[in-house]
C-alpha cells in the first residue's frame, strides 16, 4: 500500500482507477482520460495534487537563502503573493527538482515541490538552509487541489466567502492569496486558467463534492499528463533530471544569469556550459514534435535528425485537442524542420514545433494532415 | 464487471476468437482488455494476405497511456484487417466484440482456447 491523500477514499467511491505515482496511491482516471482532458479545455476539472509537497520557509534571511538555492531569482518577487517557477540545481548544474515558490512576506516564502523527489528535496533544502538560519516546515496538514479550465475560477469562487471570492477573483496570473483559512493561487499545470488551492486536509472532501455538484469534472493524473504536455510544460524525471541542465531542457527562460553577482548553486557549472555551447555551437536542446503520421509518440523513442545526428523523446502522448501525437525530445541543436522517430522499428515523420502545442483551449500551430 | 459473451472463445492474454460460418475466424480484444487500456487512439491491424504464426504479435492497440501488442491465438492467412479502426479506434472501446474486431483470418492451427466460463474465472483470479 502506498501513501494516501485525504481524498483517497473519495477517489475510490467515485470509481477511479488507482495507480502508484512516486509512492502515492493516486487516481489515474475516473471515466475516460480523453473526456476528462476535454472538460478542462472546455469547462472545468478538478485534480487532487495533495501528494505534492508544500514547504514553508521562514526566517529573516529567507530571501537571501532562496537567491542562493534557486536558479531563478526570487529578487524579482516584490509583491506579496507573487509566484516564481524555478529549477533547484546541484553544483554541476543538474536539475534536482523544479518548483514554484510564493513570496508571502519578507520572512516567509512557500515552495511547492514534486512528490517523487520529496525526500531528497527536503534533505537538500535543509542542508542549505542551516547557514541562513531558515526554518523548513513541510505542510503535511494541507490538502491541495487544482481546479483548471475556462470556468474554473468562477466555479471555485462560489465556495468562498464574499471577501474571499473577491480576493481570489482579483488575483493576477501567478499570484496567490490567503483567504478563509486557505491559500488560493492562480497557477496550474494545464495551459488553462484556474486555481491551485491549499486547504486544511479535513476540508478537501467537502470542497471536491461541492465542485462536482457545480459541474467541475473529477480528473486523474492521466489527463493531467496530456494537458501539461499539450501546454509544453516539463515533467520532472521525464524531461529533465539531475543528469541534464536547464539549457538542454527548454528551461533557459527560468535561469536568471543576471545579476552576475548573485551566486546561486550551479551557477559556475552553467557559466562553463554556456561558454562551451557558444564556442562550439553544439549542445542539446529540448524541442517539440508533432507526428505527421498515424501512431503515438512515447518517451525514449529514437529521434533521427536529417544530418545523421540523433536524440530521443523525453515525453510523448496522444494530444486529445490536436488529435495528433505530440512529444518533447532532446536532440543535438539544429535547424531541422522535420525529423524521423523510430516507433517500434518504423521511422515516422514528425514536424519540429515550438511548444506550447495548446494554450487556453486553442492549438498554437497548424495541425498537419495525416500522410499515412 | 466485464462483459464476456457466451458464444466466443478466449485467451489468457485477453483476446477473443469468433468462429465464422465460412470457416474463417474473427479476432479482437476483450471488454476487460479495452477497459484496462483506456481510451484507444491508434490501432494497427495486419494487411490481408499476411501469414501469421501462433502467438505472433500482429496487431497493436494504443491508448493514451500505453501501447500493447495483440497476439494471435490462431495461425493462418489474414483475410481482412478492420479498416474502420484507422479512423475510429474508439470502436474497440465502445463495441469490443462487434465493430471493434481487429482481424479475420483463415486458420491453419489454433492454440487451446478458453471457454467463456474459464475466462470469467481468469478475470476473477486477476481481480477484474
Amino acid at each position: 500500500m502506498g501513501l494516501r491523500t485525504p481524498l483517497f477514499e473519495l477517489h475510490r467511491e467515485l470509481g477511479a482507477r488507482i495507480v502508484d505515482f512516486g509512492g502515492w496511491d493516486m487516481p489515474v482516471q475516473y471515466t475516460s482520460q480523453i473526456d476528462e482532458h476535454h472538460s478542462v479545455r472546455r469547462a472545468a476539472g478538478i485534480f487532487d495534487v495533495s501528494h505534492m509537497c508544500v514547504v514553508d520557509l521562514r526566517g529573516a534571511r529567507v530571501r537571501a537563502f532562496l537567491r542562493k538555492l534557486l536558479a531563478n531569482d526570487v529578487g524579482k518577487l516584490k509583491l506579496a503573493g507573487k509566484a516564481l517557477y524555478s529549477c533547484m540545481l546541484n553544483e554541476s548544474g543538474g536539475v534536482i527538482d523544479d518548483l514554484i515558490v510564493y513570496f508571502m512576506n519578507e520572512s516567509w516564502f512557500r515552495a511547492v515541490v514534486n512528490a517523487g523527489t520529496r525526500d531528497k528535496d527536503l534533505a537538500w533544502i535543509r542542508a542549505q538552509a542551516r547557514e541562513f538560519d531558515v526554518q523548513v516546515q513541510e505542510r503535511i496538514d494541507f490538502a491541495m487541489v487544482a481546479i483548471q479550465g475556462p470556468q474554473a475560477r468562477a466555479k471555485t469562487a462560489t465556495l468562498l466567502s464574499a471577501s474571499g471570492a473577491e480576493a481570489a477573483l482579483a488575483l493576477k496570473p501567478f499570484f496567490g492569496v490567503e483567504v478563509d483559512g486557505t491559500f488560493v493561487a492562480r497557477t496550474g499545470y494545464t495551459g488553462e486558467d484556474g486555481f491551485e488551492w491549499m486547504m486544511p486536509s479535513e476540508s478537501a472532501v467537502r470542497v471536491w463534492r461541492e465542485l462536482n455538484a457545480k459541474g467541475v469534472v473529477s480528473c486523474g493524473l492521466g489527463a493531467r499528463d496530456t494537458l501539461r504536455l499539450e501546454a509544453g510544460m516539463n515533467l520532472y524525471g521525464n524531461d529533465m533530471d539531475e543528469k541534464t541542465h536547464p539549457f538542454e531542457s527548454g528551461l533557459a527562460w527560468t535561469v536568471a544569469m543576471e545579476p552576475r553577482e548573485r551566486h546561486f548553486i550551479g551557477r559556475e557549472a552553467l557559466e562553463a556550459i554556456l561558454a562551451e555551447r557558444t564556442a562550439s555551437h553544439t549542445g542539446r536542446e529540448l524541442i517539440g514534435l508533432i507526428l505527421e503520421e498515424r501512431g503515438v509518440l512515447r518517451s525514449h523513442q529514437r529521434v533521427q535528425l536529417p544530418g545523421g545526428a540523433a536524440g530521443e523523446t523525453t515525453s510523448g502522448t496522444f494530444s486529445p485537442t490536436l488529435e495528433r501525437s505530440i512529444a518533447l525530445a532532446r536532440v543535438p541543436a539544429s535547424d531541422a524542420q522535420r525529423v524521423q522517430v523510430d516507433i517500434r522499428g518504423k521511422l515516422l515523420n514528425a514536424r519540429v514545433v515550438k511548444p506550447p502545442f495548446v494554450r487556453f483551449g486553442q492549438p498554437m500551430m497548424a495541425i498537419p494532415e495525416i500522410t499515412r | 464487471m466485464s462483459n464476456v459473451p457466451a458464444d466466443l472463445l478466449y485467451t489468457k492474454t485477453h483476446e477473443w476468437v469468433r468462429k465464422l460460418p465460412d470457416g474463417a475466424v474473427e479476432i479482437g480484444i476483450t471488454d476487460h482488455a479495452q477497459h484496462a487500456l483506456g481510451d484507444l487512439v491508434f490501432v494497427e491491424v495486419p494487411e490481408s494476405g499476411r501469414k501469421v504464426t501462433l502467438g505472433e504479435a500482429c496487431a497493436v492497440v494504443e491508448s493514451v497511456k500505453a501501447a500493447s501488442d495483440v497476439y494471435t491465438p490462431v495461425a493462418g492467412e489474414v483475410t481482412e484487417g478492420n479498416a474502420l479502426l484507422a479512423s475510429e479506434p474508439e470502436a474497440v472501446n465502445t463495441d469490443p466484440y462487434g465493430k471493434g474486431w481487429l482481424m479475420r483470418l483463415r486458420p491453419t492451427a489454433t492454440v487451446d482456447l478458453m471457454s467463456p466460463v474459464d475466462y470469467q474465472k481468469l478475470l476473477q483470479a486477476e481481480g477484474g
